[in-house]
This record gives C-alpha cells, structure tokens and sequence, in this order.
C-alpha cells in the first residue's frame, strides 16, 4: 500500500495542476510552504520524495508530476504532464483539429533542424499543408500566439523552439521519432542545441551543456569524435550547481524512464 | 450481448482479481427522464461488476476522473449523460460504483470533491475541499482578474438581497470603468463574459423579468457560487472594506450564518 497523502501533498498538487510547469526553486518553497500551511514535517532537499510521493498516487491516474531541465538556462523545472493515450490528449481540448495538425508539423520542423529553431515564416508556411481544414495564414498567425501563450512553444527574435513544458511532456516521443535529438552530456532530449559538423557524428549538445564542458577552452573539440567544435561557444550564465553533473544523468532522465506509459 | 462476449474472453484471465466487493448503497433516482440511463439497481450492478475485472474498472474510474478534471478546469458543468456517452460507455450499468470511487481519489489525491448541484440533471460541479489560502507563489494567473470581477458582482447580488437587476450591475461597473459594449483590456467582451461565460460556468444565473416593458434582466448567484463561495467570508470582507461591523448587516448575517450551518452538515 502506498503511502497516504496529507492535506500539504494535496495543496502541493493542486498549485501544480494551476501552473502546469514549475522551476525547481518555486517548487521548493512551494513544497515549504505547503508543510507549514498543514503544520507538516518539511525536510530541505527532499522535494524529489515529496513529489514521488505524490506520484504513486498519480500514476493509476495516468498522470505524473515529471522533473526536466530548460533549455534555455539550464534549470530544472517540474512539470505535470498525461500519460494517456496520446500525447496530445490534453492539448486536444484546446485546439481544433487542424490547429493541432499545424502545431505537429511545427514541431516536426523544429526537431528536423540543427539548432532545434523554426523561422515564423517557415511555420506559416506550412498553413498550406495543412489537411484537415484550410488554415489562413493570419489563422496561422494566431494559432501561433496562442501555442506560446499556453507555454507549448516558446519565441525569441522571431524564431520558435519546444517549451521547457512541451519538452517534459512531449518526452517519450521525442525519444521514439528522433532518437538522435539527445545531448551528449546531459543525455536529456536536446531541442535547442549545437550538433557536431561531421556527418558520422552528428551528436548534440544542449547551449548551457555546450557552455559548461567548453568553459576555458579556446580550442574546442567534439567529445564524441574530436573533430573541431565550430560553433560559437555560449557564455555560462547560471551557478555551476544548477546544472546536471555529466557524470550521472539528470534526474529527470533516471525518472522518465523509470515511469514512462504505464502498461496494464 | 456484448457483455457477455467480453465476459467469456476474460474470465480465465482475470478469475482471480474479480470484484467481490461491490456497491452497497446505490441511490435509485426515481425521476430518471433518460431510459437508458435509469439507475439500475444494486443487485444489476454486483453482477455488472463481478463480469469486470478490477484492471478494467480502474482503467475506467482514471478515464471519468480525468474527463472531470478537464471539464473542471475549463469551469464547464460535469454532466452525468457527458460521462455515460463520451467515457463509461458500456459501463454505464456500473456509474455509481464508479463515480463513488471518483469521488473518493478526487479527495484523497486532489483534496476536491464532487458536488451534485442539479439533481434533476445529474449537474455536477468540483469544490476544493482545502481552505483557501494565499501562497503568494503564483505569477499573476491567467484568470484572476476575471475572478477578481465575478467576486465583485457575486458581493453586490448577496448585499442587495439575492437579486439585482442588471442595470444596476452596469450602474457598478461603470465606476470601475468597465463598460457594457466596450473591449476590456483583461475581460475583452465585458457583457458576453458576465451574460455568457459566467452563466455558463453556473457562477451566475441571468434570467428576464417578467413582464416588463422594455425587457429587463436580473442576476442571481449560480448553482456554483452557492457551493463554492462562503458568504460568511464575502460578508467579512465587504465589512471590512466598509469598515462597518458584520452583524450591522442582519439579513446578510443571518443567510451567512445558516449557510455556514447547512454545509457543515452536508460536509460531514
């Protein structure tokens, strides 16, 4: 028998299903405040038990609160992600058909690219393809917007990647249809990110992986291959500790797999 | 039948995790519009569940509680006949069995629970059984200001006896610069929001008066709001921003007082 929940497990769970993707540190003082809210015992640096905790009992539910690092600085986030049927069980109550048509071929697009990035105009390109039904490009435009909103797809300078929360989520995917979109170093799904120029090798490194295993190195080399590293190296801008160790893979790695879609 | 195919295919399977445990205490609905959906009664449903095994009930009992929680978030009214026709299916002679079970899960794991606020419909609604509190935490949530704007509306209706008419409300509204027919910056269309989307989600009710002329409206407070909100902490507050004692209010404090009475006893 699993464990039973108390009242601050409960608050914990229902703050999550209202954000949907949290960083490790507002999950922490989250976690805090909900034990001292239910006069709980917290213990520091164990919200990976409290969370599992939780977890055991999401999982006939098909649902997990899954851990996974942002692409964008590093930082680990925890996300409350389905595991039902499709992956887009979820988002399907949102979006019309062709509109989710639209977000797989943007996200096909994406994971197709070397940098994990799409131009906007590539995206709305791709309203002419869409099946289902016709879609405008202004329709485009605002479907779009609304992926971004709803913290599916993120935007910088007009070019748009997979959100820390479509990342966690959409995981077990990624890893079936684009087995090569792993990082090197952090063995986590890399989106965004810098792949090795030899066409034999071809690995992948996540900006803030690339920034920390060539930090001091003016001479960069593949870890993979040795071949020379061209791309620009990005500047580390986050404390080394919040970053996954190389040695061992990330947390949320050691989780997704551990779980993954529960079988019956 | 078909119920009977299956049962044959998964009796050897399944023999030994068959559910010997069964619902005790069906509440048999007389009133029953729906033929198909007519309560069956408890000895119908040991049989329907002993044919099932416990793999296959729960499967189902994961199915509906994520078909409320997605209603729920969208705040659109959980219907009986939705879950029958979208998730249970050619379950349904076991609904009870299930939604007792749902229910259950909602408070042990979610800390909610479900609410019947229409009984003739089989209407129901997901309170949070956990006393609010601030945790200060969130980025400004998407909705807040809309709840912001019900939670003035729903404080006017109680104040002012339980109805108001809807000019009045505008009359309000007004003074908080927002305004029938103008886009909002945060409602956009004020009047589709409060007359559509609030009604919708049985937060309020929007009802025209009989026999006027020109045809006027008056407001309500909705099924929801009457399940989900305490008058005793509306009242608090608006005394507070009045600073004016409660009890000054008597007709206000006593409906506070008997609401607050009457949900102890259905809680417990």
């Amino acid at each position: 028998m699993p464990k039973d929940l108390t009242e601050s497990h409960r608050r914990f769970l229902q703050e999550m299903m209202q954000c949907g993707i949290m960083d490790v540190s507002k999950c922490n003082s989250l976690y805090k405040k909900c034990c001292e809210i239910h006069k709980a015992n917290y213990i520091p640096d164990k919200l990976d038990d409290f969370v599992n905790e939780i977890n055991t009992h999401l999982q006939p539910m098909f649902m997990h609160i899954r851990c996974g690092m942002s692409e964008e600085d590093g930082q680990q986030y925890y996300a409350l992600v389905n595991l039902a049927d499709t992956e887009i069980t979820r988002m399907a109550t949102d979006y019309s058909d062709n509109e989710l048509e639209l977000f797989r071929k943007a996200m096909d697009l994406i994971l197709d690219s070397d940098n994990g990035l799409a131009s906007s105009t590539d995206i709305l390109n791709l309203a002419d393809t869409v099946q289902t039904k016709k879609m405008k490009k202004k329709d485009a435009e605002q479907v779009l917007q609304r992926l971004v909103q709803n913290k599916w797809l993120c935007e910088k300078n007009g070019e748009y990647s997979l959100s820390t929360r479509c990342i966690i989520e959409m995981e077990p995917y990624i890893r079936n249809v684009y087995q090569d979109s792993v990082c090197n170093i952090c063995h986590n799904v890399a989106v965004q990110s810098q792949m090795c120029e030899n066409s034999l090798c071809g690995i992948r490194m996540h900006f803030p992986c690339v920034a920390r295993v060539f930090r001091g190195q003016p001479e960069p080399h593949c870890p993979a291959c040795k071949d020379f590293w061209p791309h620009e190296i990005p500047e580390l801008n986050i404390s080394h500790s919040q970053l996954p160790a190389p040695s061992q893979p990330g947390p949320s790695n050691e989780k997704t797999s551990r779980y993954g879609r529960p079988r019956r | 039948m078909s119920q009977k195919k299956r049962t044959s295919s998964q009796k050897s399977q399944a023999q030994s995790n068959r559910l010997s445990q069964v619902a005790r205490n069906e509440a048999v609905d007389s009133d029953e519009e729906d033929v198909s959906l007519t309560e069956p009664s408890t000895s119908q449903v040991q049989q329907s569940l002993s044919r099932l095994t416990v793999a296959q009930v729960d499967r189902k009992m994961a199915e509906v509680l994520q078909f409320i929680l997605i209603k729920d978030q969208k705040k659109m009214p959980i219907k009986r006949a939705d879950i029958v026709k979208h998730v249970l299916k050619e379950y349904k002679t076991i609904y009870s069995e299930i939604l007792k079970r749902v229910d259950r899960t909602l408070g042990q794991v979610f800390g909610m629970k479900l609410v019947e606020i229409d009984t003739k419909n089989h209407t129901y609604v997901l309170i949070n059984k956990l006393e609010p509190v601030d945790l200060n935490i969130r980025d400004m949530h998407t909705g807040s200001p809309k709840t912001g704007l019900l939670f003035v509306i729903l404080a006017v209706i109680f104040m002012k006896g339980g109805i108001v008419k809807e000019s009045i409300i505008w009359n309000m509204l007004k003074k908080l610069k927002v305004k029938c027919g103008e886009k909002h910056e945060d409602f956009g269309d004020v009047k589709k929001l409060i007359t559509e989307e609030f009604v919708r989600q049985r937060y309020l009710e929007y009802a025209r008066v009989p026999h006027t002329d020109p045809i006027e409206y008056e407001f309500r407070w909705g099924l929801r709001a009457e399940k989900e909100l305490s008058k005793m902490k509306l009242l608090e507050l608006v005394s507070e921003l009045q600073e004016q004692d409660p009890h000054s209010w008597t007709t206000q404090w006593k409906e506070a007082e008997q609401a607050e009475s009457s949900s102890r006893g259905s809680s417990q």
